[in-house]
């Protein structure tokens, strides 16, 4: 058993490092493919592990950018300048000063969504279930609305950060490695994060939280905590794609709510909530599904978009993970004995 | 340290028009068992959910070891270690048994630090004693929601005492579970009085269970304190017997 | 931030520009209401929480719009979207709706939020993305030396509101249907036991739902403008209102209707129209909040 986990996982970091080689037409897509792991990851932490459904976890990722970019920009030139000079040629950045910012943007993206995260909590984990959820989303749409009308950094035209210097191709690889690594080490420190007494407790609130509490459970603390850690890793995530996309604004790439929004819940469901390898399968399936079909469907993409969330919600809710545990308990260590003493007792 | 850990004085609850709790005055006395008893809506569980924090009271005070706690919220109260069991038990039916009891670790005594830890051998150790002593050791790796509602309130009892509370409030423990179990949890409740040296609160609608478990027994009818003292006394009390032979 | 005090100097300058906006506001929340009652009657009845609810809204004035291209008068839009709404609604029931009913609400939640994606889709590849409107053609009324404008379209707007309500109330008193639908809201299962079919009911009341927001939508296409990407704001809306009312509470729907609609135009003149979506989701955190502290004084939470 212990044997087959060494394997599996030595693989599938092998991949993690090989693939950007052995397909490097693929660069891209496969650097999409670790944002959505990590920001399904981060979903399951408050949402299949934690029984808090956000559909907000967007407005992370939208203020991620957003900071990164700021304050990369700011450490050189007067942010209201450079956001109304648009295009106007200010975006001379010394391979030093790109670096730096980059550093120091992203980390700054995910300490301040975390910081976010435990005010925006504070405020609404008194809600529960479908109030939560809508709450969330609520936050999302109305900092996008916000943020597009504050010229200070650039409206709804957007924001534009300087261009990777070097070649575009070993920019990709670059890119690449942000993703994976954040991606990799997030995934290492679940898999711990997941084993402790905290986790059981989030856990706890998410099967019944009248009783955690009555436990005497810091319910509060511990769901402000968690969704603070997934806020800094979405954040991180949103700073680094801000550096990859060059330009983006606020409505169709930031706090794109019914995009990235919606696909983070949508590969966690695939996958099997409150699961460590399910956000992870599930953000695979979906990413090839989005890939292979999206060229294809020519406009009707976003309608197979809606009726993939249906069927997902509507017929397959346990996901892959759900379904294996299901069919095959053994592999996930669930005893036998158990099994057959619980179809004794019925 | 006073004697009383529990004070209750003069405590009102209504709902709507419908006066549950009238001016209730009872205490609880510290390492003993009280009881709590009462014909069905007399407002035993009104008190015992205004006692944990479930409805804000409308006058009087509460207190616990001094403080008071009627304007707390349930897991505020929790946390000082005044620890409620529910009357329709509440498990996380999805975990096993051995889960169930490492989650009621007490958390209130953990820092954030100590919560970052994974349980520890002691941790086991001491949920598989807590298990054996009530009983469920053999079912220990069984789903908790597989397990019938006798054994779930078990259960449910020694996920209580992991907690190491200070002060447990037990609902109606006997409730529904099969006559020949009682007296066994009567045992197990009056040892873990006892040896682990907690202050128990029970509230029951059995009168035999009560009678042989409480040393201090209080008596509520319509809402509002009718009798007060020893097992004896409230058995030979002319009003507790009117107010249980009216009620059926 | 000068624009913003400015705007609101004028609110005191001239207080018959108060009387504008509120009339303004009222005559739009009333198509608020409308679409927030029938989130609040599916809700009440099979705990089903509508994302979609906006969509359907904007559906119907869909219908209306392409009737009138059609060369039919505006008028005959608002039936027709009732209509074909509530067959729309019927459909939606049958393939999605009845199977997460009996699940866990964020499972409904996400199903109709799947749904609001493809109708918002749909639409704009049948439609277009542009924002379009029927104009009736009617004159305007000005009032206070012109500084208060009222088209008679908006009037008649109103009216076909508050008919289509009456006539809602009305049967839901009345009728067997509205019985049933009023019993199996209270309990299914004894609902069921005295021989109620609650999936007749079910999916009578989801279609009823769809056809209300699909006459409000014919509507709302006569006195404002539609936009196949609106949908979700008119959804915000509905969840404030019956966030704000509570379940059950028809007078409180329509207090409330009233009174977003009102605020909402008062945050457009303030803070100007670009912020309209900002000001209605703005709206619903207010309300969650303040709801949020009621339940706190009574050591509760929001559920």
């Amino acid at each position: 058993m212990k044997q087959k986990k060494v394997i599996l996982y030595t693989g599938a970091l092998l991949l993690t490092l090989v693939l950007p080689f052995v397909m490097p037409d693929f660069r891209s897509q496969l650097a999409t493919l670790w944002l959505m792991i990590i920001v399904a990851l981060t979903w399951d932490m408050t949402g299949g592990q934690m029984g808090y459904n956000s559909l907000g976890n967007i407005f992370f990722y939208g203020t991620g950018m957003y900071v990164a970019a700021v304050v990369t920009i700011g450490m050189v030139y007067d942010v209201g300048e450079y956001t109304s000079a648009h295009g106007g040629g200010i975006t001379n950045f010394t391979d030093e000063q790109y670096f730096t910012g980059m550093f120091v943007g992203i980390i700054a993206a995910g300490f301040f969504c975390s910081a976010c995260a435990l005010v925006i909590g504070w405020l609404t984990f008194g809600l529960r279930g479908p109030y939560f959820a809508i709450g969330t989303l609520g936050v999302a749409i109305a900092a996008g609305e916000l943020v597009s009308n504050w010229d200070w950094i650039g409206g709804g035209q957007g924001i534009s950060l300087p261009v990777f210097p070097g070649d575009l191709e070993i920019g990709k690889i670059y890119f690449y490695f942000m993703f994976a690594g954040t991606g990799v080490l997030l995934f290492i420190f679940l898999s711990w994060f997941y084993r402790t007494r905290f986790g059981a407790a989030i856990n706890a609130i998410r099967d019944d939280e009248e009783k955690a509490d009555a436990m005497g459970i810091h319910t509060l603390r511990y769901k402000l905590v968690t969704w603070s850690i997934a806020a800094f890793f979405v954040g991180v995530a949103g700073g680094i794609t801000a550096f990859q996309l060059i330009h983006f604004e606020p409505l169709e790439t930031a706090y794109q709510t019914i995009n990235l929004g919606i696909f983070m819940v949508v590969c966690v469901l695939l996958g099997g909530k409150g699961t460590l390898w399910g956000p992870v399968i599930g953000a695979i399936l979906f990413h090839l599904f989005k890939e292979v079909t999206w060229n294809y469907l020519l406009g009707w993409q976003w309608v197979a978009l809606g009726a993939l969330i249906i069927v997902t919600v509507v017929y397959f809710k346990d996901g892959v993970m759900g379904y294996l545990m299901h069919t095959r308990p053994e592999w996930f260590g669930i005893r036998v004995e158990q099994k057959a003493a619980r179809e004794e007792t019925t | 340290m006073s004697d009383v850990i529990i004070d209750v004085q003069n405590v009102s609850k209504a709902f709507g028009g419908v006066k549950a709790n009238t001016d209730v005055s009872m205490q609880v006395r510290r390492g003993g068992i009280t009881g709590l008893i009462g014909p069905n809506g007399s407002g035993k569980t009104t008190l015992f959910n205004s006692i944990v924090g479930y409805h804000p009271i409308d006058g009087g005070s509460i207190r616990f070891e001094g403080q008071e706690i009627s304007r707390m919220k349930v897991q505020q109260i929790a946390r000082l270690g005044l620890l409620r069991t529910f009357q329709q038990t509440r498990i996380y039916g999805a975990m096993n048994c051995v889960e169930n009891m490492l989650i009621s670790l007490p958390h209130r005594k953990m820092s954030l630090w100590d919560a970052l830890k994974t349980n520890t051998r002691e941790d086991y150790e001491k949920a598989d004693q807590l298990l054996d002593f009530v009983g469920l050791y053999e079912k220990r790796y069984l789903m908790s929601g597989d397990l019938s509602f006798g054994q779930q309130k078990l259960l449910e009892f020694a996920m209580a005492l992991m907690n190491e509370p200070t002060c447990l409030l037990l609902d109606e423990p006997t409730a529904g579970i099969n006559p020949t179990l009682i007296n066994g949890l009567i045992d197990r409740l009056k040892r873990a009085n006892e040896e682990f040296g907690i202050t128990l609160f029970v509230i029951e609608h059995n009168m035999r269970v009560i009678m042989n478990l409480a040393e201090s027994i209080y008596c509520l009818a319509h809402g509002q304190m009718l009798a007060h003292g020893s097992p004896d006394d409230i058995q030979n009390n002319q009003d507790v017997i009117d107010a249980y032979l009216g009620a059926h | 931030m000068d624009q913003i005090l400015s705007n609101i100097g004028l609110l005191f300058q001239f207080p018959i520009v108060n009387l504008k906006i509120i009339i303004d506001g009222i005559m739009i929340g009333a198509l608020f209401a409308l679409a927030a009652y029938g989130l609040a009657l599916v809700w009440g009845v099979m705990n089903v929480k509508n994302l979609a609810q906006g969509d359907f809204v904007i559906a119907g004035g869909y219908v209306a719009w392409w009737l009138t291209q059609q060369g039919f008068p505006p008028l005959l839009g608002v039936p027709a979207a009732f209509v074909i709404m509530a067959g729309i609604g019927w459909v939606a029931y049958k393939l999605v709706i009845t199977r997460v009913i009996e699940r866990d609400l964020f499972t409904s939640l996400l199903a109709t939020f799947g749904m609001a994606i493809m109708m918002a889709q749909i639409m704009n590849l049948l439609f277009g993305s542009d924002t379009q409107s029927v104009d009736l053609g009617y004159d305007t009324l000005y009032l206070a030396d012109g500084l208060i404008d009222i088209p008679i379209a908006k009037l008649i707007g109103v009216g076909m509101a508050t008919v289509l309500a009456a006539g809602v109330i009305l049967f839901m008193k009345n009728s067997r249907m509205g019985q049933a639908i009023r019993a199996t809201a209270q309990d299914a299962r004894a609902a069921r036991v005295l021989g109620i079919d609650t999936e007749k009911v079910y999916a009578f009341t989801f279609s009823l739902n769809a056809a209300i927001c699909g006459a409000a939508g014919a509507i709302i296409v006569m006195v404002w403008v539609i936009q196949p990407f609106y949908g979700i704001t008119h959804s915000v809306r509905a969840f404030v209102i019956v966030t704000a009312a509570g379940l059950g509470n028809l007078p409180g729907v329509i207090a409330a209707g009233l009174g977003i609609g009102a605020l909402e135009q008062y945050g457009g003149h303030i803070f100007g129209i670009g912020y309209q979506q900002a000001i209605a989701v703005m709206l619903l955190l207010l309300v969650l909040l303040i709801r949020l502290l009621q339940q706190l004084r009574h050591r509760q939470v929001l559920k």
